[in-house]
């Protein structure tokens, strides 16, 4: 029997802070398509917020920090099109000027996938076992979409969940308006922005807004929220490992 | 031009205010964007077209100063005149030279950014010259007493009714009961007012969408037709273009207007794509007696070789704004200068300074959607990045982010001490919320809660419950 192939889960500072039920869904999926997951325990964030803000000293230290630590693993996967795609695309970036250091972040950054893209095109995952009784609708975060090419995956395995119907909103390719730090630094354009993008959520008639990345969704569901709209908003790894028991994001508890 | 990027903040609160702005760009969010999608995807060599594109201006940029010369030598072998400008300044007093030397009274105006980049209707009209924009948008901004919102759709901002209020306001020796309800009828009463300023202005001035060093060639894309009238009537032709403009051949050229027009309003070719070389020979039927371009550098040749060369490929098509979010949301005018969106969020920075422009890089998500559409493929949001580096670096960036920043940096290059003080934040907030599981508002969390709920933590952290897992013990 082969050995099984050992995956570094990097769970993401989001996931680990607000919603760890995300974590534990990747978990399930990625044992489910036969990995063994490890959890290395150096990991904090993947630095986007030091690197978007121009601190590329502090991005570079954290980056260093993560090679360290996922480098030995077979794969590298997150629940997240956007920390995945710093990951990926932007460490390497990060050592123009470091000879050493951009070699390794290049071999470090062949291994990083993206969790839904990864089960898909590299697990070969077909289908999940999971139901879900309900219509959602799918955005496609930026990142994600973009720069990995994140779209017809998540889509596929949906597709195999029983008992869920897919209403596709419209301009699902267009961005929430969370941007990281931008929702906070420029509160009134991310508010028009989400509140485009909620006004979306809502014409598709979807009861379930699913996302490949909870920054994005921690902003539409607190913006759906704050409108009163009765709709969940979940991650979509919940739902493909059918773990949706628990409250959905930012829904009483 | 008054700079007023500093203010974006204000600029953005007031551009989210004015419901008229708000029902205009609705216009842009659902026009363009899938008359570009069509185009490229009739074209199936679209994508290597891109790459070609962006190959022909590197390859340019790495030769500038071969081309620039190349090109000036084909302008003084067909008879015309180039004038190298440093700055807006010496620019702007070029021109005013030229118009004064044949004793000009009006000049028409073929659409272009530079002659906005230069101030150059203010300074003609303190030399007691009378500038007109022939280009319909820019006629109607130019009545208004504004600057073009969009680089290829100057008046996207103003909706159909405005026009009408603002040319009956003007436009007073038309009858007074006419219709105008007709978008044509305005078209019309436009075209008939400037049919007779096209046959009496003594200087036609125009942009150039293209210099071609293999021949000395200026080009113009327009779908107005205004810009040939414009170049061609007066007895004076002067070109205002920065020296980025340069392509080798007229081969290139052709390869790269297979993607602008596509790229900026989904034809496959601009109505008009004028070439211009030298003045009227003694054989043309029609064309200028003189014939003069002023070539502006205004800091773009210190961009080179530096992370902001590549911006200097731009071809001005538009596409880039017409697909950002941010820009749908604030209009062009918000970003205080005069190039919006994505494409002035990095140039802008270059030309007045990143001290003086420094929010217009930071007002980004880095959705990347004008990166995936630029015909030149610019990393826009690369280049953004870039600039936020030089003011982190600079300290330009506000204290209150830089000292969050510092402390979020100090925990999370320290695992263990970020994993302990997290696992006691977390619960505490998952408590803070209880059972509603988010919160209206937090301390230090206003820029999120003072539109939407923030999401409350589940409680235990993931690490947390995953040592605890494998340790054995119940979560």
């Amino acid at each position: 029997m082969a050995e099984t192939r050992r995956v570094a889960l990097f769970v993401t500072c989001l996931v680990d802070l607000f919603r760890p039920s995300v974590g534990f869904a990747t978990v399930k999926l990625l044992e489910d398509a036969g990995f063994t997951v490890e959890v290395p325990s150096a990991q904090t964030c993947c630095g986007q917020p030091a690197y978007n803000s121009g601190d590329n000293r502090d991005a570079r230290d954290i980056a260093r920090q993560v090679i360290e630590a996922f480098e030995s693993y077979d794969f590298i996967v997150a629940p997240s099109g956007s920390c995945a795609g710093m990951l990926k695309k932007h460490y390497p970036e990060l050592f123009e000027n470091e000879v050493k250091w951009k070699a390794r972040a290049e071999a470090f950054a062949d291994k990083v996938h993206e969790l839904v893209s990864f089960l898909v095109d590299i697990a070969g995952v077909k289908s999940v076992a999971a139901s879900f009784d309900g219509t959602v609708t799918y955005h496609d975060s930026c990142s994600g979409l973009r720069e990995l090419g994140v779209q017809t995956q998540p889509r596929a395995l949906l597709d195999t969940v029983e008992g869920l119907k897919l209403t596709e909103m419209a301009d699902s390719d267009v961005c929430c308006g969370f941007g990281g730090t931008f929702c906070v630094k420029y509160p009134d354009i991310s508010n028009a922005m989400v509140g485009r993008k909620t006004e979306a959520i809502v014409a598709s008639g979807a009861g379930t807004l699913l996302a490949g990345d909870l920054g994005c969704l921690l902003n539409m569901a607190g913006k759906l929220k704050r409108e009163g709209r009765p709709i969940q908003a979940r991650h979509v790894a919940e739902v493909l490992a059918g773990m949706t028991d628990t409250a959905a994001i930012a829904e009483d508890r | 031009m008054e700079i007023r990027s500093p203010q974006f903040k204000g600029n953005v609160r007031a551009a989210l205010d004015d419901q008229a702005l708000q029902r205009a760009m609705g216009n842009v969010r659902s026009g363009f964007i899938q008359k570009r999608a069509n185009a490229a995807a009739k074209l199936p060599e679209f994508e290597d077209l891109r790459d070609e594109a962006r190959d022909i201006k590197n390859h340019a940029l790495e030769h500038l100063d071969l081309y620039l010369e190349a090109y000036e030598e084909k302008v003084t072998a067909s008879g015309g005149h180039v004038h190298w400008a440093v700055d807006a300044e010496e620019a702007r007093d070029i021109v005013t030279a030229i118009c004064k030397s044949v004793d000009a009274r009006t000049v028409t105006k073929g659409k272009s950014m530079i002659t906005e980049e230069i101030g150059l209707n203010d300074h003609l009209e303190r030399n007691g010259l009378t500038p007109i924009e022939t280009d319909l948008g820019e006629y109607i901004i130019q009545l208004r007493g504004e600057h073009p919102s969009h680089i290829i759709a100057p008046a996207i901002h103003v909706n159909k009714d405005e026009v009408e209020d603002e040319f009956r306001r003007v436009h007073t020796h038309l009858p007074v009961d006419r219709n105008l309800e007709d978008p044509r009828t305005l078209l019309s009463e436009a075209r008939e007012i400037l049919r007779h300023k096209f046959q009496t202005a003594d200087v036609g001035v125009t942009g150039a969408n293209f210099l071609i060093a293999e021949t000395g060639t200026s080009v113009i894309v327009t779908n107005e037709g205004n810009g040939d009238l414009t170049q061609l009537l007066p007895r004076v032709h002067i070109v205002v273009a920065s020296l980025e403009k340069i392509v080798p051949t007229l081969d290139d050229t052709a390869q790269i207007l297979r993607v602008l027009a596509r790229s900026a309003t989904g034809q496959d070719m601009s109505v008009y794509t004028t070439f211009s070389t030298g003045p009227r020979r003694p054989d043309d039927p029609d064309g200028p007696e003189e014939y003069h371009v002023v070539l502006l550098d205004n800091g773009r040749s210190s961009m080179l070789g530096t992370d902001f060369q590549d911006m200097l490929r731009c071809i001005r098509c538009g596409a880039c704004m017409n697909h950002c979010p941010v820009y749908h949301t604030v209009g062009g005018h918000a970003y205080g200068w005069v190039y919006p969106g994505p494409m002035g969020a990095v140039l802008t920075p270059s030309l007045i300074g990143v001290d003086q422009s420094g929010h217009l890089p930071n007002a980004s998500t880095f959705c990347g959607r004008c990166e995936s559409v630029c015909p030149m493929r610019i990393p826009l949001p690369k280049m953004m990045r870039h600039w936020r580096q030089r003011e982190f670096e600079r300290k330009l960036s506000p204290a209150t982010i830089r000292a969050g920043l510092g402390a979020w940096a100090f925990l999370a290059k320290r695992p263990a001490l970020y994993q302990m003080a997290m696992s006691i934040g977390m619960p505490v907030m998952a408590w803070w919320a209880g059972k509603t599981g988010r919160m209206a508002s937090l301390p230090l969390a206003g820029g999120w809660t003072k539109h939407r709920d923030l999401p409350a933590p589940e409680g235990k952290t993931f690490q947390q419950q995953w040592k605890q897992r494998q340790e054995g013990t119940p979560t």
